[in-house]
């Protein structure tokens, strides 16, 4: 079933803040597999500069579903999410992730469209702190597989 | 910190040399319980089967992952990526045995921007299965 195109330029309100910790960025630079001191070590963080250690460039994807995730089960939408795969993901970033930051994500459905017999939709995230410094915006784009068909 | 590598030393065309990344069914658990994305078909080949693949595939993060750090461990500073993209082009097959699969990165700087920027085109290969297209980071130089 073709995905309903009246979402397109919907905007979700703001997550509940969500907060940066060393723990977690540490959990996940482990499950990738990256080393690098800045993503576990404050003193070897703080030395190059950084408040605190920083998080690798995918740790977004975390949280960066946390505002607007309603709409993509909202029955309205016509998604089926057995069929669904992920098929674009783009981050672009003002500044790295930081421990001890306090983030809020704003979402905004940016584009459905048909691609052969797929259904692509695309989430952007914009990403700042409570402050209301920006960190980053996130491109989420998920494939509905034969939804067009 | 700035990146290590410098934007008057950088060419275009300039090849990055390959980075090969391993990928076992230990790593999807520990990237499912890090992310919080439990999908079945990245831990379950039981389930993935049932969906018709043809076994348990890495989540497509993980491979992105691998791609990011492929871009930080050259410019030295992960805080120099200004912009990173890719489209999932094919999946990462995982076998539980092992070797589990591999995922091979390279790199070649396609454009050199201003402000001592540059576009870094990303290719990531898991056999013969190209698993990203698309794939790009700016990176700021020093």
């Amino acid at each position: 079933m073709a995905l309903n195109r009246d979402f397109v330029g919907r905007t979700y309100p703001p997550s509940a803040p969500y907060e940066v910790s060393r723990v977690k960025i540490k959990e996940f630079a482990a499950a990738i597999g990256d080393n690098n001191p800045l993503y576990r070590d404050k003193d070897a963080a703080q030395a190059a500069g950084y408040r605190d250690v920083i998080a690798p460039p995918t740790f977004p994807i975390v949280f960066s579903l946390q505002s607007g995730g309603e709409a993509l089960v909202d029955p309205d939408l016509g998604l089926n999410f057995a069929m669904v795969v992920h098929g674009e993901q783009r981050f672009e970033y003002v500044r790295p992730v930081c421990a001890g930051d306090r983030l809020v994500m704003t979402a905004t459905i940016t584009d459905i469209r048909t691609a052969g017999r797929n259904e692509l939709l695309t989430v952007r995230s914009d990403v700042a702190t409570v402050e209301g410094e920006p960190v980053c915006v996130t491109y989420n784009t998920i494939v509905e597989r034969g939804g067009a068909g | 910190m700035t990146a290590t590598v410098k934007y008057d030393e950088v060419e275009v065309g300039q090849e990055i040399p390959a980075a090969d990344y391993h990928v076992r069914r230990l790593n999807l658990v520990m990237y499912a319980g890090a992310s919080g994305d439990f999908n079945q078909i990245h831990w379950n080949e039981r389930f993935a089967k049932m969906v018709g693949l043809p076994d348990v595939i890495a989540h497509g993060m993980y491979t992105m992952a691998q791609a990011g750090r492929f871009v930080t461990d050259w410019v030295g500073d992960p805080g120099a990526v200004v912009d990173f993209g890719v489209r999932f082009s094919s999946m990462v097959v995982v076998p539980d045995d092992d070797q589990g699969a591999t995922i091979t990165v390279s790199g070649v700087v396609e454009e050199k921007l201003d402000d001592k920027r540059v576009v870094v085109g990303l290719i990531a290969k898991s056999g013969d299965a190209q698993v990203l297209s698309k794939a790009r980071a700016v990176v700021q130089l020093s």
